[in-house]
């Protein structure tokens, strides 16, 4: 097989030699962590960074690897817990309710795909802005169907194959299951030839065109792919809560996952899942212990920002090979 | 038939006429340069043709198929390819990837989110053979941004060659080349085969009267002479526009 990427500069996902080895790791310690976790308080949170992760994989594909900033993909995710939960309030079964809940957002993601690749660039981020303001006050507003602030409760949780998910272990793995199959999907996606026209479409779309791309279409259907993942993150989400009310809608959710990808390294793969991580757990964790979480939080962005602008993943991976560069025997400068 | 036939074509920008009435007939297999001096309307011509511009009026046809009115990535599917003015190529990926990319803009499969872009070996050994072709097969896996300027001209004409196009339009290929490089390039278009014609800008005389075989000069926007070398270079008008009265 012939790597086309750049040698040496592809490997933000796994940065390592024995990469994998090194994934292999990473599965044993997911699949074993409600073991070594010390309650199901902290498994809970790694559900959240799970689900969240798959949410900012749905972002990255458009961030990263599209360059189409979403501020309004909150409003999308909304969509696919307000079906689940109304579906299921209207009397269908789990499989309906989540079957319906990724129809009904993949339809309106292409909706909102159409309004939104009118314009690219800040014309694309404050289209999606807008229109995830509209769902998000339709959430608010459309009592009758939403409950308005109040939200919409699940009363359980689904038992696929009788297993049932209600305690924080089984859902963690039903998690983790939806995860792996989300993040297996977005490698393959990123790395076949659709996902290199998607990138040519980021990097000039003009001269894509001129090659015979559909440079809309393309993009049309990574936002159905961005859909698709931001609806798994949906169900997941209504599930773990099982609640649903519109401040999940709201700008901030938008912009917090937005952040997790740009934090973690827009373009990879592993970016988004470390930039969820860092979120969730600041949110969760160090908010137990610092009442201005939010301050420091905010200080970590600018750290990154700062030393690392290309996000931590592949900022670490700069850093690494800075740090094993050839040296001189005087001035440590790198060898010739 | 003709390979190249534009007809009347006009386009405006606000209140400025940028192309009047121009009529080009281009034969198949044909080297043809255009030539005008700056503001001539060369490269909107040239952006109408291609299909990035809509005229406002006059049609464009290629081998007798109509081509006014359609997107560029429909003519680069009926065998139209382009090299641009200012390089216009995917710095953070290989040489390689860049010549994969163009092979796969006129390929079913650029459309497929399941196969593995790498493993497709006949993708791959195509952008091969076109970079040996420009002499850069030795540098096929190095980052476009850690090349020269001719280089990467030659990646352009490259990626324009692996699409096996009927005609070729070159905007200023030798822009900006070393007098080298311009050599190597020379050599590289007097290399494509006959089936392929050549419609190209450039301001560079020496290498380009070589090259073309029949000429036609733009001045506001009007093509003013045409012609076979020797009738180009000796006519009055071309004279007035290069020299002055």
């Amino acid at each position: 097989m012939t790597d086309l990427a750049v040698p040496g500069k592809s490997a933000a996902v796994v940065w390592f030699t024995g990469r994998r080895a090194a994934l292999g790791l990473a599965l044993l310690a997911l699949a074993l962590l409600p073991l070594w976790m010390p309650g199901s308080y902290y498994v809970n949170i790694a559900s959240q960074i799970l689900f969240y992760a798959v949410f900012a994989l749905a972002i990255d594909v458009l961030l990263g690897y599209g360059g189409l900033v979403s501020l309004g993909h909150a409003g999308v995710f909304g969509i696919t817990c307000y079906t689940v939960a109304v579906a299921l309030g209207a009397g269908y079964g789990h499989v309906a309710a989540i079957l319906l809940g990724i129809g009904v957002t993949l339809a309106g993601m292409a909706v909102y795909a159409v309004v939104a690749l009118r314009a690219t660039g800040i014309g694309f981020l404050m289209i999606t802005l807008a229109l995830g303001q509209i769902l998000w006050g339709l959430a608010y507003r459309w009592i009758s169907v939403t409950n308005g602030d109040n939200g919409l409760s699940l009363a359980s949780r689904p038992a696929p194959f009788g297993l049932s998910l209600a305690s924080a272990n089984a859902f963690y793995y039903a998690t983790l299951v939806v995860f792996l199959l989300s993040l297996a999907l977005a490698a393959v996606f990123v790395h076949s030839p659709f996902g290199a026209a998607l990138r040519g479409t980021r990097d000039q779309p003009a001269r894509m065109n001129a090659l015979g791309f559909n440079v809309f279409l393309v993009r049309f259907l990574a936002c159905l792919f961005s859909g698709l993942l931001t609806a798994l993150a949906g169900i997941l989400f209504v599930y773990y809560n099982q609640f649903i009310s519109p401040q999940a809608l709201a700008l901030t959710a938008s912009a917090e996952v937005v952040l997790m990808v740009i934090s973690g390294g827009a373009g990879t793969l592993l970016g988004p899942i470390v930039g969820a991580a860092l979120v969730v757990i600041m949110k969760n964790v160090a908010s137990a212990y610092i009442v201005r979480w939010n301050f420091l939080l905010g200080a970590i962005f600018v750290a990154i920002v700062v030393f690392v602008p290309e996000g931590l993943v592949p900022g670490s991976v700069r850093l690494w090979r800075w740090a094993r560069r050839p040296r001189g025997k005087s001035g440590g400068k790198a060898a010739p | 038939m003709t390979a190249l036939a534009v007809r009347d074509l006009e386009k405006s920008f606000g209140g400025l006429r940028v192309t009047r009435a121009v009529n080009l007939a281009v034969a198949p297999g044909e080297r043809r340069l255009i030539i005008g001096p700056n503001g001539a309307g060369k490269t909107t011509l040239f952006n109408l043709i291609c299909g990035e511009f809509r005229p406002d009026g006059g049609s464009i046809s290629l081998f007798g198929a109509e081509l006014t009115g359609l997107a560029s990535r429909r003519r680069a599917h009926m065998g139209l390819s382009r090299t641009y003015q200012i390089i216009t190529l995917f710095p953070k990926d290989t040489l390689l990837r860049n010549v994969v990319l163009s092979l796969l803009g006129l390929d079913k499969r650029r459309w497929n989110p399941l196969i593995r872009l790498d493993a497709q070996h006949d993708l791959v050994d195509k952008a091969r053979a076109a970079l040996a072709r420009v002499d850069l097969a030795h540098l096929a896996m190095r980052p476009l941004s850690e090349t020269s300027y001719g280089e990467r001209r030659r990646v352009e004409i490259a990626m324009a060659l692996a699409q096996s196009p009927r005609l070729l339009m070159l905007d200023e290929p030798f822009a900006g080349l070393s007098i080298d490089e311009r050599r190597d390039v020379q050599k590289l278009l007097a290399g494509i085969p006959r089936d392929v014609t050549i419609v190209m800008i450039e301001h560079d005389m020496d290498v380009a009267l070589e090259f073309a075989e029949r000429i036609s000069v733009m001045h506001f926007g009007e093509i003013v002479v045409e012609g076979t070398r020797a009738e180009v270079v000796n006519h009055p008008r071309t004279k007035e526009i290069y020299l002055g009265d």
